[in-house]
């Protein structure tokens, strides 16, 4: 299979608008004509499925949720990039560009990041025009504020829920369409397979999670905004539903996958602090503005941190990165947490956690203005933590937070299955190795609004579709397929629970997989994920019966599919003997402890082929070519 | 977290197999439960202990456990979300209880929201009211720039202050007579504060209040119960907001 990107030709800052001229257009007439499934409802879902009906495609949506407004978007705390350059500050939509490409260790596609960075302005007009209240300064004019790997503030943001505001804009446009008939939507459906006829991407077979029942639904074309993998490692701030199996079916379909070991731990989160427990909390990037990254500079110090003296404290990110300082990219702050800890100079109860501390900020500009800026993020520190953050310094670690690994997509977004569309963190190619802080909504807005309306049109328009229904064999073949893997989950009545599983798996993840790997883990984990996934077949115990809201059963499937997804993540990290962003393999480091790329053989995306069960997987290589970034070791020195 | 200890509880829940059946409160012992745990991850640890004795799990939503999708929920001890203010049932931890301690937990009740199983209730009529209004008609692609509508920080802060509503249902559960106008009040107020939801403020109200009253929904009788147990704290007076905008709607304006 030869992978081809369909990147237009001509200028970088050309490719777009040129692509959209070439695009064949469907008739406003015609677009009634078309059914578009879109699964996932949240930023590049809801936004894709409200605008896809604006047009006048006939639109059905799913989600797992209750309501569409519930999706993981939701809890994004900090800020969307965009190049407005509000501030003054010299920012155009090259920096936005230039920032991206190399705050992700230049893995990501020239053509797609630059025009991420175009459509980034008409994402925060069209936001505002929907009443998404935005921070505003006095003058009533927009706010910005900074964020990692980035020296200007392009950040905009509202309060520190701004994920929930952009999605609650996208929902409402969605409700909206749902108003008008044009939007049917599905919500408690959890899409178990893909329905592939003639090669084409024509359905899905889903299970309504209340009554158990399978249902099919037949399109012209089906659009995949499912999200992230993160919960791959049990213990992730993703939220407890999201998973990979929408995405992970698509491609035993067919759909090859695409850099599955780039994932991103984010520096900043709560600390682990039980074995009990079953998620992880963010504390937004944007706290590291105003926030001093600090450990003590003797290994071992167990002072309580106001007892610490300032000359024995060591900020170690000013330190190392003096022009950059505590606004680093998050692959690298993580991996410095990690290294301060393994020198023994972590703090709290489990000495894995370094302090993030407030006390200079409240200092200079006041407990109201931080509190202004920060008070819900604090509050939710508190409420987890009982320690109060205006007083004490916050306790933050590492956290499983994004995967940038997502299914292959071409330009147009659309995977190697012709008429599988893939949006937002379920794809692969914008954020290379490292997504920048508050290029995430960028992303998944980018896709939903302004990318996806034009480029499926141009594949609605140049394919012929024969007549399908749901009363095609492939359906019926599809169907039978998925009940038979849910009876089994049933049928097994083993003695170990879904979350057991899980929790070790996540475990095995962390532990070789994660913020820093080398060969010798890999392999190791590899082997413990095969034994873990033959026991799982043999020994899951889910209770209750297929017809029934029944939430273990749920969570089996995931885990099914995370028992077979996580070898494949373990696979790629083993075949890619570089470092590079968030892939950190130990072999491959500078003299500074910086990952070490390798352009010469490295410098391509991995997407993985499915060949069967337990067979390994076939690699193919999309090539990268940088025309207008020089390639450079990252430095934020 | 460094005072975690453990404590042991006796938990009264609410069983109900469907829509249609009766349902009861179920006893169950929570022992051994770290008063750092979350109230969540408590249920978590009886479901596990459930699962392997062979008996069924306590089905309950919950999904972000941070606070903000609106998805979880419970009435706490005759409170929704439980005793701590301005807190969801996801962040609220078992410091708050005593060893000893006998907790009842039951779903949101409300003729609009049917229990699905157990904790888990229905709550698209919160969608459809949403459907009915609340939002702003406008097509992606054709927007102006953004700072082409400057809006004062203070005005802004009040249609974000309103805009926080995570659509939980705690005020329609907390209500004595299940009323939505909280949540209905907290949409009408942020797009009725903003320019850019002027133009449809008179439909909107009109249409969301019309739709609320089919759903099934009570009437407000100021009783207050909605502000004190909303976990995000949405003032009631955007309930003044709400009936000020229905009455200018009503009376001066030209929508039917």
């Amino acid at each position: 299979m030869r992978l081809d990107a369909k990147i237009p030709g001509g200028p970088l800052t050309e490719k777009w608008d040129r692509h959209r001229f070439e695009l064949k257009l469907v008739n406003p007439a015609n677009k009634r004509k078309y059914d578009i499934i879109v699964v996932g409802t949240g930023l590049a879902g809801g936004s894709a499925a409200a605008t896809l009906a604006e047009l006048g495609y006939n639109v059905k949506n799913f989600c797992i949720q209750d309501s569409p407004r519930r999706a993981h978007s939701i809890a994004a705390q900090g800020g969307i990039n965009a190049a407005k350059n509000y501030q003054n500050e010299g920012d155009s939509v090259w920096r936005l560009f230039y920032d991206t490409v190399k705050g992700g260790d230049f893995r990501a596609r020239e053509g797609n990041v630059y025009r991420l960075a175009q459509v980034s302005n008409n994402i925060i007009d069209q936001c505002v025009a929907q009443g998404v209240p935005f921070a505003r300064d006095y003058g009533g004019l927009l706010a910005n504020r900074s964020f990692g790997g980035s020296q200007v503030s392009r950040t905009f943001y509202a309060r520190g829920q701004t994920g929930q505001q952009l999605l609650l804009g996208a929902y409402s446009s969605l409700s909206r369409q749902i108003a008008l008939g044009k939007v049917k939507m599905f919500p408690r459906r959890e899409m178990l397979d893909l329905v592939v006829v003639d090669g084409q991407a024509r359905g899905i077979v889903v299970r309504n999670l209340i009554t158990g029942e399978t249902e099919c639904h037949e399109a012209h074309a089906v659009v995949l905004a499912t999200g992230g993998y993160g919960n791959v490692f049990f213990l992730s701030t993703n939220a407890m539903g999201s998973n990979v199996t929408a995405a992970y079916r698509a491609h035993k379909r067919g759909a090859l996958f695409a850099n599955p070991c780039f994932t991103q731990i984010h520096p900043t989160c709560i600390p682990v602090h039980g074995d009990y427990q079953s998620k992880l909390t963010l504390m937004s990037e944007s706290l590291r503005n105003d926030g001093r990254v600090w450990v003590p500079k003797k290994p071992g110090d167990t002072r309580p941190p106001h007892e610490i003296p300032e000359s024995e404290r060591d900020y170690y990110l000013e330190r190392r990165y003096p022009s950059f300082g505590n606004l680093v990219p998050r692959d690298v702050a993580s991996r410095n947490a990690k290294a301060q800890c393994d020198e023994d100079k972590g703090v709290g109860d489990t000495k894995l956690a370094v302090y993030l501390d407030f006390a200079d900020a409240i200092r200079r500009d006041g407990k109201d203005a931080i509190e202004k800026k920060y008070g819900n993020l604090f509050q939710m520190y508190e409420k987890i933590t009982a320690q109060d953050p205006y007083e004490t310094p916050m306790m933050i670690y590492p956290a499983v937070h994004y995967t940038m690994g997502g299914l292959w997509v071409d330009y147009n977004l659309m995977s190697t299955i012709p008429g599988l569309f893939v949006l937002g963190e379920a794809n692969f190619s914008d954020h290379g190795a490292n997504r920048l802080g508050a290029s995430a909504l960028m992303q998944g807005l980018a896709d939903g609004y302004f990318v996806i309306p034009y480029t499926i049109g141009g594949y609605l328009a140049g394919t012929s579709f024969s007549d399908v229904t749901t009363d095609h064999s492939a359906f019926r073949d599809t169907t039978n397929e998925v009940a038979e893997h849910v009876e089994k989950l049933l049928s097994i009545k083993g003695k170990r629970t879904v979350d057991d599983f899980h929790r070790e798996l996540g475990l095995t993840m962390w532990d070789y997989c994660g913020m820093s790997r080398n060969d010798e883990g890999l392999e190791k984990a590899r082997k413990k994920i095969q034994e873990l996934r033959g026991e799982f077949w043999e020994n899951v115990l889910v209770p209750g019966s297929n017809n029934d809201f029944n939430q273990s059963l749920e969570r089996a499937g995931r885990v099914a599919d995370f028992l077979e997804f996580g070898e494949l993540m373990v696979i790629d990290a083993l075949a890619r003997k570089e470092s590079c962003g968030g892939h950190f393999n130990e072999a491959h480091q500078t003299e500074e402890n910086e990952a070490r790329r390798d352009d010469e053989n490295f410098c391509h995306v991995a997407a993985w082929e499915y060949t069967g069960d337990d067979k390994e997987p076939g690699l193919h290589k999309e090539p990268l070519v940088f025309e207008n970034v020089q390639l450079t070791q990252r430095s934020y020195k | 977290m460094t005072t975690a200890k453990t404590i042991n509880l006796e938990l009264k829940v609410w069983r109900q197999k469907g829509p249609k059946d009766r349902g009861k409160l179920e006893i169950y012992d929570a022992k051994e439960i770290s008063t750092d745990m979350s109230f969540l991850e408590m249920l978590d640890v009886v479901n596990e202990q459930l699962t392997l004795e062979g008996k069924d799990p306590i089905a309950f939503d919950h999904d972000c456990r941070e606070g903000i999708c609106g998805m979880c929920g419970t009435v706490v001890n005759g409170r929704a979300h439980g005793p701590e203010k301005g807190t969801t049932l996801c962040q609220l931890h078992m410091r708050h209880f005593s060893d000893g301690d006998t907790i009842v937990i039951e779903p949101w009740r409300a003729r609009a929201f049917k229990v699905i199983k157990d904790l888990a209730v229905d709550r698209s009529a919160f969608d459809t009211l949403i459907q009915a209004g609340g939002y702003v008609s406008v097509n992606a692609g054709g927007a102006q720039d953004a700072n082409c509508i400057p809006i004062p920080q203070e005005v802004a802060e009040k249609a974000m202050d309103a805009a926080a509503c995570i659509g939980c249902g705690a005020c329609v559960a907390a209500c004595p007579n299940a009323s939505a106008m909280l949540f209905v009040s907290a949409k009408v107020s942020q797009l009725a504060l903003l320019p850019q939801g002027k133009p449809e403020a008179a439909q909107r109200a009109l249409s969301m209040v019309r739709t609320m009253d089919e759903l099934g929904f009570g009437n407000c009788t100021n009783e207050t119960e909605c502000e004190a147990e909303c976990p995000k704290e949405i003032s009631i007076t955007n309930i003044a907001r709400l009936n000020r905008e229905f009455f200018k709607a009503g009376f001066f304006s030209s929508v039917e």
